[in-house]
């Protein structure tokens, strides 16, 4: 019943953009790729910060290996492209789990640590093995739209319509997930470990499952970055696009598909609007590329001090007749639960 | 041998920065179980903030003291500014309300001050030392380095042991509401804390820049190392704060030496699992990792 829901709400999605992608020029057609691109691996993080409770400060860790999958199957092996984007999936999905059997013990600062140092080390072995990954340069990422759309077929679309389809198919098997038994067990465990844990739920391999998950949407979400930005190198994927990501699950509302999706916009269109308007008041064009930046961080201290839960929480509130029954409980249990081991506050 | 030696001593001077960041970690967790991911961002900004001065008036010790009083307001002023009002919220608010107020400072540094690179004068000279014939891969500098933060921790060590606002900071990180039926103003401390943290952190940005270039990133690799300094000592104490930086300073350094330099932030990242591995909250932690 729920497949069916969410599925016909894809379906609709899908027509929306095709109709959208049809209407604009390349540019927006671009700038729709990047937003589905981000969507992907933003939804993943999502999940795993706000069902499970868990937090990876190092997300862009896993898009760059999936995003370095994608580039070096496309260059060697010539795969088809769904091909090659399942398998930036699972070498996503392999590194977080990686990641996760060892991070299955670690909570809060931690954990957190952990992940952090995970985005700053990685791209040093890009460096490392140049032969390889190409170094510096990266590595260049092309495909070509298939022949049967003709010559003429602008090559933007056609990368808008890849990238949303898979975003769309990703945000299809979360939602199912999400609605599923493992996501409820996942909210429990975020509630309430020992809770969780007594009433008989693997709290490891819960906590496991919860990154090999994500970090699978954050290898396609790389391998779909590196797509429509034709490279893959060591300067596309630092901290700062593990902050962005980040930055978007929270202004979006964590645990919520649809805040991956604001979040995702925000993160395309809100920069390049905020950098004309900084140039526009006479700032130099170094200084304004940095207000931006500027801008995240009180966007990120401020949705954490006013509305912790996101854009999407405050649309639910505005629209929704109630918050959904399901956290009501929950929540006040939290509230009396052991402060240090929440990590953090129920919004889905 | 000669290579193990240099190896060694440059370790240690540069273990020395991971343990000024590791111990304005370690302030503040012990006061307000926040880790503050923008210790590196500040210490940059203050860092900025000492060229500025060390430029306008060309005299290098009025830089270095402006640097640690805009420290210790910057802590002050954060704290009551955007912690505060989080202090009793998740965790996982204040993790990224402090990634905000690193993003944050990273931007307006960018804009303020541009993004080129820019040089930052050393205390002192920075040629290598020798005894003898012996190159000790060490300078003046690098002494002066590890004698300033000795110092501090020192000077921290006795405020926190003989003042009677140190018996209040420990009271604090002991247990807040025992404190505060006591009649210490926890909200004081907690000010404190942070501006002593603001100090030690802004110390080290301008102890360090002299070798990495000041510009508005140029923190974030010598902060996350200091956290991995301050995880594998445990975050609850000074002592193993100081002591996880020269480990892993020493580490880092031979593995830099030995294997090549690239593969340093894996070592880091290694270093980090291995620990955590074996003891899940760090070397020197006594407290339980869970609260049941």
């Amino acid at each position: 019943m729920t497949l069916a829901r969410h599925l016909g709400a894809a379906l609709l999605v899908a027509v929306v953009l095709l109709v959208l992608t049809l209407r604009v020029g390349p540019f927006r057609d671009y700038q729709i790729a990047e937003v589905a691109a981000y969507v992907t691996a933003v939804a993943g993080l999502t999940y795993l910060i706000g069902l499970s409770g868990q937090i990876s400060i190092g997300h862009g860790a896993f898009m760059a290996v999936g995003a370095y999958a994608a580039a070096l199957l496309l260059l060697h092996l010539h795969w088809p492209l769904e091909l090659v984007f399942a398998a930036s999936a699972v070498a996503g999905a392999a590194a977080g789990g990686i990641l996760g059997v060892a991070a299955a013990r670690l909570r809060g600062p931690y954990l957190a640590g952990a992940t952090l140092m995970l985005a700053v080390a990685l791209p040093s072995i890009a460096d490392k093995y140049a032969g390889v990954f190409g170094g510096d340069q990266g590595l260049s990422v092309t495909i070509t739209t298939p022949a049967w759309l003709g010559v003429t077929f602008p090559p933007t679309r056609w990368l808008a319509w890849v990238t949303c389809a898979a975003a769309l198919i990703t945000l299809v098997l979360l939602a199912n997930l999400g609605r599923g038994r493992t996501g409820r067990d996942w909210r429990a465990l975020r509630d309430n470990e020992i809770a969780a844990e007594l009433s008989g739920l693997n709290v490891a391999r819960l906590r496991i499952l919860a990154f090999v998950v994500s970090s699978a949407c954050a290898g396609l979400g790389g391998a779909l970055l590196a797509v429509v930005t034709n490279i893959v190198s060591p300067g596309a994927f630092t901290l700062a696009l593990s902050i962005s990501v980040l930055t978007a699950a929270i202004l979006g509302g964590l645990g919520s598909l649809a805040g991956a999706v604001w979040g995702s916009l925000v993160l395309v269109f809100v920069p390049t609007y905020v950098t004309d308007v900084a140039t526009s008041h006479g700032l130099s064009s170094g200084a304004s590329s940095n207000v931006p930046i500027a801008a995240y961080g009180v966007v990120l201290i401020a949705v954490m001090l006013l509305f912790p839960s996101g854009i999407q929480g405050g649309l639910r509130r505005l629209l929704g007749p109630v918050a959904p029954a399901a956290s009501g409980p929950l929540n006040a249990l939290r509230r009396r639960g052991p402060a240090s081991e929440k990590q953090e506050e129920g919004t889905t | 041998m000669q290579e193990f030696l240099e190896f060694t001593l440059g370790g240690l001077a540069v273990g020395m920065i991971y343990a000024a960041i590791a111990l304005s970690l370690v302030l503040i967790w012990r006061g307000t179980r926040i880790l503050n991911y923008s210790q590196g961002g500040m210490a940059m900004f203050t860092t900025y903030v000492a060229l500025i001065v060390i430029n306008h008036t060309g005299n290098y010790w009025e830089g270095f003291a402006v640097a640690l009083a805009s420290g210790l307001v910057l802590g002050a002023v954060l704290e009551r500014a955007v912690i505060r009002p989080i202090e009793n919220k998740p965790p996982l608010n204040a993790v990224i309300v402090t990634i905000g107020i690193l993003v944050f400072l990273e931007g307006l540094a960018g804009i303020i001050y541009g993004g080129q690179f820019r040089s930052f004068p050393p205390a002192f000279s920075i040629v290598g030392l020798t005894i003898g014939s012996t190159a000790l891969g060490i300078s003046r500098d690098d002494l002066f380095t590890a004698a300033a933060v000795l110092a501090a921790s020192l000077l921290l060590a006795l405020l926190f042991r003989y003042t009677s606002v140190g018996l209040r900071l420990r009271a604090t990180a002991f247990n807040a509401n025992v404190a505060r039926l006591l009649g210490v103003r926890i909200g004081r401390v907690l000010t404190l804390g942070w501006a002593l943290a603001g100090l030690i952190g802004a110390l080290a940005g301008v102890l360090v820049t002299p070798s990495t270039f000041l510009y508005p990133n140029s923190m974030d690799s010598i902060f996350v190392l200091g956290f991995t300094a301050a995880v594998i000592g445990g975050l609850e104490s000074p002592l193993g704060a100081v002591v996880g930086g020269l480990i892993l300073g020493v580490v880092l350094s031979y593995a830099g030496g030995y294997l090549g330099s690239d593969l340093v932030p894996i070592f880091g990242l290694g270093a980090l699992m291995l620990v955590l591995m074996i003891r899940p909250s760090g070397l020197f932690s006594t407290t339980a990792v869970r609260r049941v």
